[in-house]
């Protein structure tokens, strides 16, 4: 049944990126990366990890694809023209993919079948946010204070300027 | 005991379904265990989208000083069926130049997240269709969804009227979604749990058997209840927060390239969005299927939830017949300088609540922190602009 379903999802995945690479106007590979999205969201629900499954749901699709599909609403026109393949793009990808797939064929720990661990519940992340990861909790938190700032900034409309 | 039966009937109705199957494949009753859930929900919601959306015209009507539908079947109640029967022969319009694709995913996204999320709201007593541990996650993880619907709606149609339309309804329901959230945090915290079953079991029990420990009778509950509704109403997009569908000024936004059955969807998903936000703000602050009186608890729970849901529903028709539309400017103004810091203030008021012992000490507590807040804020935010006496110039 399990492995049933990571086929399916796996295909889904795999179809969602495909299109997302090669569909010729951005906003149709755009929300084909949102098929992406909630297909890794499926994996995570699949092994049980319903927290992040939920929570990549929330930010990939309800925020990041929002943003992606906003920046190309607001900043260009659909040009479809130049559709050359780019040799020099395909390069790069293929050295990343064949570099990931080296590593993975290469990592020990594979053969070893995972121990059985307790199912993680949101009570648990909650006290290890709360405890252990506190001082990286509120490192983010200025990170994400001082981004939300700037961007504010950069938008005010300066006093002299009309 | 037979309070009892009766509260539960419905779960033995499923169990005795599920009976037949025995000696099945796990996976087959786990299957036929959904789709019974499945269909129950719609059935019961699809019921009250036709309910309602006659019932509405009605009371509409009735405030406006009109007697509303009343020519189909007795007092005009088989106008749902009309309505349905109408939408359903219609022509399907598509524009030319729309995206196809896209245009006729839009509505079918949109009335799939507002299904799902309904999903995990308890009806009654063990009744919950989806129960999962991140149930109040999974209700805005997939809530979320609808602004990419919306977005779709309006891209795909290829309209500029559509295209303003959506960015309206994104603005406004990316902004809304912080107050909304951040209002049920304090519950969150308050209860420690993230599964709506587990906050309703929280708010059972009476003080001297009348007052009910739901979590509106404290001053942070109360707050974050009317912030939760507010946020409730711009996200299901009802009136006085409707400028995402201002027909004076865009048509219908997003659902202007619309026709037939399609804009039937849209309408059938605002519709069910605004159930979901009420069962959830049912779930949160209103003890969801607990009765508001020790005594009355013979009365089967689902009637109770149902109950309350129909009472916000009730409130949110008398909201649309008596205010006249905002401006977009504020609404965005109310979300950033208003709902988001009095959301604030009522996490800082339930920590008060919680650390004073939760008696008497702490709401009292938790009062002075909302009232200060709230009157600091009203102070801050008052525009102290003089208007004149307004003039006529075409009227009188």
């Amino acid at each position: 049944m399990s492995s049933f379903a990571f086929l399916v999802i796996g295909i889904i995945v795999l179809a969602g990126a495909l299109a997302a690479a090669t569909l010729p106007r951005l906003i149709h590979a755009a929300l084909s990366l949102v098929i992406v999205f909630v297909g890794v969201a499926a994996y995570f629900f699949l092994l049980g990890a319903e927290f992040v499954g939920l929570v990549q749901i929330f930010v990939y699709v309800g925020a990041v694809a929002v943003l992606i599909v906003f920046t190309i609403l607001l900043t260009r026109r659909d040009v479809v023209g130049d559709r050359r393949t780019n040799w020099g793009g395909v390069i790069v990808a293929l050295a990343v993919f064949s570099g990931l797939i080296w590593t993975i064929l290469n990592t020990t720990s594979l053969g070893i079948p995972a121990p059985p661990i307790d199912p993680l519940t949101v009570k648990q992340i909650g006290e290890a946010l709360m405890t252990n990861f506190v001082w990286p909790l509120q490192c983010v938190g200025l990170v994400l204070t001082v981004a939300l700032i700037g961007a504010l900034i950069l938008v005010m409309e300066e006093k002299g300027e009309r | 005991m037979s309070a009892q039966i009766l509260d539960q009937i419905f779960v033995r109705a499923k169990e005795l379904v599920l009976s037949w199957l025995n000696g099945a494949p796990v996976w087959l009753i786990q299957i036929a265990s959904a789709l019974i859930n499945i269909a129950a929900l719609l059935a019961v919601f699809l019921t009250l989208f036709a309910a309602i959306s006659v019932l509405e015209r009605k009371i509409l009507g009735r405030m406006q000083n009109r007697y509303g539908p009343n020519r189909v079947g007795p007092f005009g109640l088989f106008q749902p069926v009309a309505d349905g029967i109408k939408m359903l022969i219609k022509e399907d319009v598509v524009p030319a130049r729309a995206d196809k694709v896209v245009h006729f995913l839009a509505p079918i996204l949109v009335a799939a997240t507002a299904i799902l999320t309904l999903g995990v709201i308890p009806y009654g007593r063990n009744m919950t269709p989806f129960a999962i541990d991140g149930g109040i996650l999974f209700f805005f993880a997939v809530g979320s969804t609808t602004e990419l619907a919306v977005f779709m709606a309006g891209w795909g149609s290829n309209n500029k009227f559509s295209m303003l339309g959506a960015m309206r309804a994104i603005a406004q329901m990316v902004s809304y979604e912080l107050p909304l959230i951040l209002t049920t945090l304090p519950v969150v915290m308050v209860t420690g749990a993230l599964s709506p079953d587990a906050i309703v079991a929280a708010q059972g029990g009476y003080s001297f058997g009348i007052v009910p420990h739901w979590f509106v009778m404290t001053p942070w509950g109360a707050a974050a209840f009317v912030l939760f509704f507010v946020s409730g109403l711009v996200e299901s997009n009802r009136t006085p927060f409707d400028v995402p569908e201002g027909e004076s000024e865009i048509v219908a936004g997003h659902m202007t390239e619309y026709s037939g059955f399609k804009y039937a969807t849209f309408f059938l998903a605002e519709y069910f969005g605004m159930f979901a936000i009420s069962g959830l703000a049912v779930t949160l602050f209103l003890g969801g299927w607990q009765a508001p009186f020790a005594v009355l608890e013979f009365i089967p729970s689902y009637i109770w939830f149902f109950f309350k849901l129909s009472a916000l529903l009730f409130i949110y028709i008398w909201v649309r017949g008596t205010l006249p539309r905002t401006r977009v400017d504020q609404i965005m103004n109310f979300a950033w300088k208003f709902m988001l810091p009095m959301a604030f203030t009522c996490i800082i008021a339930a920590a008060v609540w919680h650390y004073q012992g939760r008696g008497l000490a702490g709401w009292l507590w938790s009062l002075a922190v909302v009232a200060i807040i709230y009157l600091a804020l009203s102070r801050l935010l008052e525009t102290k602009k003089k208007f004149a006496p307004r003039t006529y110039r075409f009227a009188e």
